[in-house]
């Protein structure tokens, strides 16, 4: 690794716009272009939106915000100590929300998903949960889709 | 996240300026639902809005839901390639159809 950066804030939604904006700009000394900073910020967005309102149901909480760069790879990790996901492969299906009376579109992780080259989630009722997700900037795959 | 509300016959123009993401969708959701009585079709112009997360896809789908079960459209116009992507993704297209410009949106409903 590196180099890394660490940020805990609250679950509050005014620090979503703060959380990506962060993490964009640690990831701006790998020179990504301006489609994969808009990737990642909206990865990260997903992640820390799924925590206020899944994991802290608009509640208060911590989240943690990892990102670190090895050479050109971005890896991110977003923990919640929330209420946590009893069947995640359910949870990643797109489309799936457990909340769709809030307006929810259950496309989050599916973003995730196609925005970042890994994602991982592991996670445990009543414990919380880990978003792991990692891109490759300058990947010859990741320009031609 | 700034909206202008305008109304266009029996459409709600809804014009959106800024990041639309889940802090921004909560202050906006009530602006645009309190209009919705008077109009039948909603048209969303994203010609300012830089960023977009699946809180504003949430949006979208959420007021489709409403118009439509009283036989109204949605239709939205002016993405940015960014997004697009994440409308294309959801496959929205086929329930809300995109235009490039305001005018054709709304020769359209
Ligand atoms: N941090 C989390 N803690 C607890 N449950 C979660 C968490 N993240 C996701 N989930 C669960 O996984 C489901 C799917 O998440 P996803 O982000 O794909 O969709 P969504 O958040 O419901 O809708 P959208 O992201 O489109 O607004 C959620 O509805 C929720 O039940
Ligand atoms: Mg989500």
């Amino acid at each position: 690794m590196d180099n890394y950066m660490k940020l805990e804030i609250p679950s509050k939604s005014q620090n979503e716009s703060f959380a990506r904006v962060a993490v964009a700009a640690f990831a701006a000394q790998a020179d990504p272009t301006i489609d994969e900073i808009t990737d990642v910020k909206t990865a990260v967005s997903e992640a820390v939106t799924n925590a206020i309102i899944h994991g802290y149901e608009n509640g208060p909480g911590i989240i943690a915000i990892t990102a670190s760069l090895t050479g050109r790879t971005l890896e991110i990790i977003v923990v919640d100590y929330g209420v946590g996901i009893t069947d995640i492969e359910q949870a990643r299906q797109p489309l799936y929300t457990s909340k769709p009376e809030l307006d929810r579109s259950g496309m989050g992780f599916t973003i995730m998903e196609s925005f970042m080259d890994q994602c991982r989630v592991v996670s445990k009722a009543g414990e919380g949960t880990t978003v792991s997700m990692s891109k490759v900037f300058g990947d010859i795959d990741n320009k031609m889709s | 996240m700034e909206v202008k509300l305008k109304l266009a016959g029996d459409t709600l123009v809804v014009r959106l300026r800024g990041e639309l993401d889940h802090h921004a969708v909560n202050g906006l959701r009530s602006k645009i639902d309190t209009k919705l009585p008077q109009v039948k079709n909603i048209l969303f112009n994203f010609n300012e809005v830089g960023f977009m997360d699946s809180s504003g896809l949430g949006l979208v789908l959420g007021r489709y839901k409403i118009v439509s079960e009283k036989g109204g459209k949605v239709v939205a116009c002016s993405l940015s390639p960014g997004v697009n992507r994440v409308f294309e993704l959801s496959g929205l297209q086929s329930k809300i159809p995109l235009y490039s410009t305001e005018r054709e949106a709304l020769n359209s409903v």
